[in-house]
Order: C-alpha cells, then sequence, then structure tokens
C-alpha cells in the first residue's frame, strides 16, 4: 500500500463509512431514501401488473411471478410456518422478501449502484418495528402472555436443574437478540460486500491512472471486482432469503406447540 | 473497525447507529409495500391457487367417476354376457330333448305303422287263405261230382279205360296246378 501510494506520488484514499453518506440529494432526502422509494413503486407494480390477468395456465410473465410469490408462500411461509397457519403471513413474508431482495439488488444495478440495506436503519425498521411484534402478537394471541413467554423461555425437554440458566438466555435471545441480529446480519452483508466492491474497483482505477509499472496490476483488481459481483450477488439473494425465512421462524416457533 | 470508532468519535457518522428518519422511511416504505400486496396480490393469487386446484381437483375426480362408470358398464356387459351364454346353452339343451323327443316319437310312430302293416298283411293273407280254402274246398266238390260224371259217363267200361281215365284226370290237374305250385 504504502510503496502503491509512493510510486503514485498523490494520496490513494481507502473507501470507507463516508462512501456510505453521500451528500443529500436535495433537502434532507438521501439517495437510499430515493432507492427505497423505488423499490416499493417497482415491487407494487410488477405485483399488481403480474396479478391483474391471472390466468389457470400461467403465461412466462405470470409464471415468474408466481415463482417468486411461490418461494415467498412455499418454501419460507409453509416450510417455516407449519401448513395450518401460514395463510395469513404470507403477505408479510412476501413483503419482507421482495423488499429486502430489491433493496439489495440496487447495489448491483449499473448506474444506481448501492444496496440500501446498507443502511441499518433500513433493515432495523423491519426487524424491530414489523418481525418482532408480529411474531411476539402472534404468539400472545395463541398461547396467552403466560403460556407464551413459557413457550418461548422453556425449551421442552430440558431437565429442570438446567432452567435457570435457559431461561435468562432464551428470553434475552427471544426478545432482545432477535430482531437486531435479523437487521445487523443483512446490514453487514450489505456494507462489508459493497465496501469490497469499492475497494477493488477504486484501487482497480487508481492503479490504472496512477502512471508507471502498477498498470499491468490493474487488471488484476478489475477481476477480482468482477468476480466478486457474482458472489455479492449470491449473497444478495441469500441474505433477502434469510431475512424472510428467519422472520417466518420467529412466527412458527411463536405459534408451535412446542418447539 | 478501529476506524470506525475513531471516525465516531471524531464526530463522522457511525454506520452502525440507525438515523431515526431512515427508520421512519424504512417503516413507512414497508407498510405501504406490505398494504399494496396484502391487499392486491395475495388474495389474487389464492384465488388462482384455489380455482387451480378446484380445477385439478375437479378433473381427478370426474376422472374417477368416468373410470366407476366404466368399470360398472363392463360389468353389465359380462353379466350380460354371461346371461346369454347360459341363454344359448339352454336353447341347445333344449333343442336335443325336443330333436332326441321327435325321433323317439318318429321311431313310435313308424313302429307302430310297420307292425300295422304287417297285422294288416297277415289279416289280408289269412283272409286270401280262408277263401281259396273255400273255393278249393267247392272246386274240389266240382271236380268230384265232375269226376264222379266222367267215371259214371265212361260208364263201366273196362278197368284199364276207367283207370286211364282217371290217371288222365289226374295228370291234368296236375298239368294246371303243377305251375301254380312252383
Amino acid at each position: 500500500m504504502t510503496t502503491m501510494v509512493l510510486a503514485a506520488g498523490d494520496e490513494f484514499v481507502a473507501p470507507g463509512v463516508k462512501d456510505f453518506f453521500l451528500p443529500p440529494i436535495f433537502g434532507e432526502v438521501t439517495k437510499p431514501m430515493v432507492l427505497l422509494v423505488l423499490s416499493i413503486l417497482i415491487i407494487g407494480a410488477f405485483f399488481i401488473a403480474a396479478t391483474r390477468n391471472l390466468k389457470l395456465v400461467p403465461g412466462k410473465f405470470q409464471f415468474a411471478a408466481e415463482s417468486l410469490y411461490d418461494i415467498g408462500r412455499n418454501s419460507i411461509a409453509r416450510e417455516q410456518i407449519g401448513a395450518k397457519d401460514f395463510k395469513p403471513y404470507v403477505p408479510l413474508v412476501l413483503t419482507i422478501f421482495t423488499f429486502i431482495l430489491v433493496n439489495n439488488l440496487f447495489g448491483l444495478i449499473p448506474l444506481v449502484q448501492f444496496p440500501t440495506m446498507s443502511h441499518i436503519g433500513f433493515p432495523l425498521a423491519v426487524s424491530l418495528l414489523v418481525v418482532y411484534p408480529v411474531y411476539h402478537f402472534a404468539g400472545i394471541r395463541r398461547h396467552g402472555l403466560v403460556g407464551y413467554l413459557k413457550n418461548q423461555t422453556m425449551p421442552p425437554g430440558a431437565p429442570w436443574f438446567v432452567l435457570p440458566l435457559l431461561i435468562p438466555i432464551e428470553f434475552f435471545q427471544k426478545f432482545v437478540l432477535n430482531p437486531l441480529t435479523l437487521a445487523i446480519r443483512v446490514f453487514a452483508a450489505m456494507f462489508a460486500g459493497h465496501l469490497l466492491l469499492l475497494v477493488f474497483t477504486l484501487s482497480g482505477e487508481y492503479l490504472l491512472f496512477a502512471g508507471g509499472v502498477t498498470v499491468v496490476v490493474a487488471p488484476v483488481a478489475f477481476f477480482f471486482a468482477i468476480a466478486l459481483t457474482f458472489l455479492e450477488a449470491l449473497i444478495m439473494v441469500l441474505q433477502a432469503y434469510i431475512f424472510a425465512l428467519l422472520s417466518a421462524s420467529y412466527i412458527g416457533a411463536a405459534l408451535a406447540e412446542e418447539h | 473497525m478501529n476506524t470506525l470508532v475513531l471516525a465516531a468519535e471524531e464526530g463522522a457518522i457511525n454506520p452502525v447507529l440507525p438515523h431515526t428518519s431512515e427508520i421512519i422511511l424504512g417503516l413507512i416504505a414497508f407498510l405501504l409495500l406490505f398494504f399494496v400486496i396484502k391487499k392486491f396480490v395475495t388474495p389474487r393469487f389464492e384465488t388462482l391457487y384455489a380455482e387451480r386446484a378446484a380445477k385439478i381437483e375437479g378433473g381427478i375426480e370426474k376422472a374417477e367417476q368416468a373410470q366407476v362408470q366404466a368399470q360398472a358398464t363392463l360389468e353389465e356387459y359380462k353379466a350380460q354376457l354371461a346371461e346369454a351364454r347360459a341363454e344359448a346353452a339352454r336353447i341347445r339343451d333344449d333343442a336335443r330333448i325336443e330333436g332326441e323327443q321327435i325321433i323317439s316319437e318318429l321311431r313310435a310312430k313308424a313302429q307302430e305303422e310297420s307292425s300295422r302293416i304287417v297285422a294288416a298283411g297277415q289279416t289280408q293273407l289269412e283272409t286270401q287263405r280262408a277263401q281259396i280254402v273255400a273255393e278249393l274246398r267247392g272246386e274240389l266238390g266240382r271236380l268230384a261230382i265232375d269226376l264222379a260224371d266222367r267215371v259214371v259217363g265212361e260208364s263201366l267200361e273196362d278197368e284199364v279205360r276207367r283207370r286211364g281215365t282217371v290217371d288222365r284226370f289226374l295228370s291234368e290237374l296236375d298239368g294246371t296246378s303243377a305251375p301254380a305250385a312252383k
């Protein structure tokens, strides 16, 4: 790094947190805010258009929409919540999945290139203010407050002497950690991924234009940037899937008689 | 991480601390999208899925019904076939019995006829014989008288002539009766 800097003459500025907080576009409105609004417009328009004229035998477009819907409905909600109770939670799970997915994918779309979820406020809003109250409310309504607390904090089959240890741990996990880890997981993945891409792209650019022999190393940086882009694409989809999966899993666990 | 903490201490932005405005906007945007999906998207898909399931189930049911019906028809045909076979066998048996009956009847009738013919022949023969015997009896009388006449007519010639006359008569008689006896 130092040699590179020396060779270049002028300072290489490594990308950092500041790259995630660009100056507002106008007033208080920042780029992620615009993207967020854009994302719900895209998803809403896509689904409204796809479901306006549904046919028993789907066309290509309807088939694509159905496949997406089925990921939320069958492979996440039904698997995690159970065939008996999953129906009312399908819209929530589908919204979570598509919302996170599109906002993550913004990180790859040319010109946009910013994963909205790398601002922790957005995933936190979903996990802490939506998923967290929903699964506790569902559990309390199903089992009553005491029954629910017992169900959540005392795993069946645990010997009595570990209960004093187990109850606080379970309580802490279910009522404090779950929503935070849910949000932090996707935020951290998006933040780190975007940072990695920035590092390789910016350093590649710097190497290319710095002059001298470093030009030959520049393709290596670009190669890694491209490879990491593919990796990022996988992670983006995966993180959206995990977020929805865990949300559904929390709801399922809250509703289950015994888990 | 160290740099992040330093940056935060320096009054720069800490990415781990959420912005209130972003949480509020995130929540509102999410709820809006949730509303749209819950209100429009999910019900449409669920209606479609229910329709599709109903259609498929209906199709399966229809197929099952058709199969049951086909099975019933097959059974019916089999029963009918068996019935027809039994009927045919019965008819054949009847025909055989009837034929045998007819044959035996005819045989009896023929027997009767033949015995009747034989009996009639016998009666006729009997009658003819009686008639012939009666005729012969009359003839014999007449012949005897005839013979006696001749014998008397020749009168009392000699023994030899007499004997010759008798012999002549007898041979004459033989001559007429011999071809008949043959």
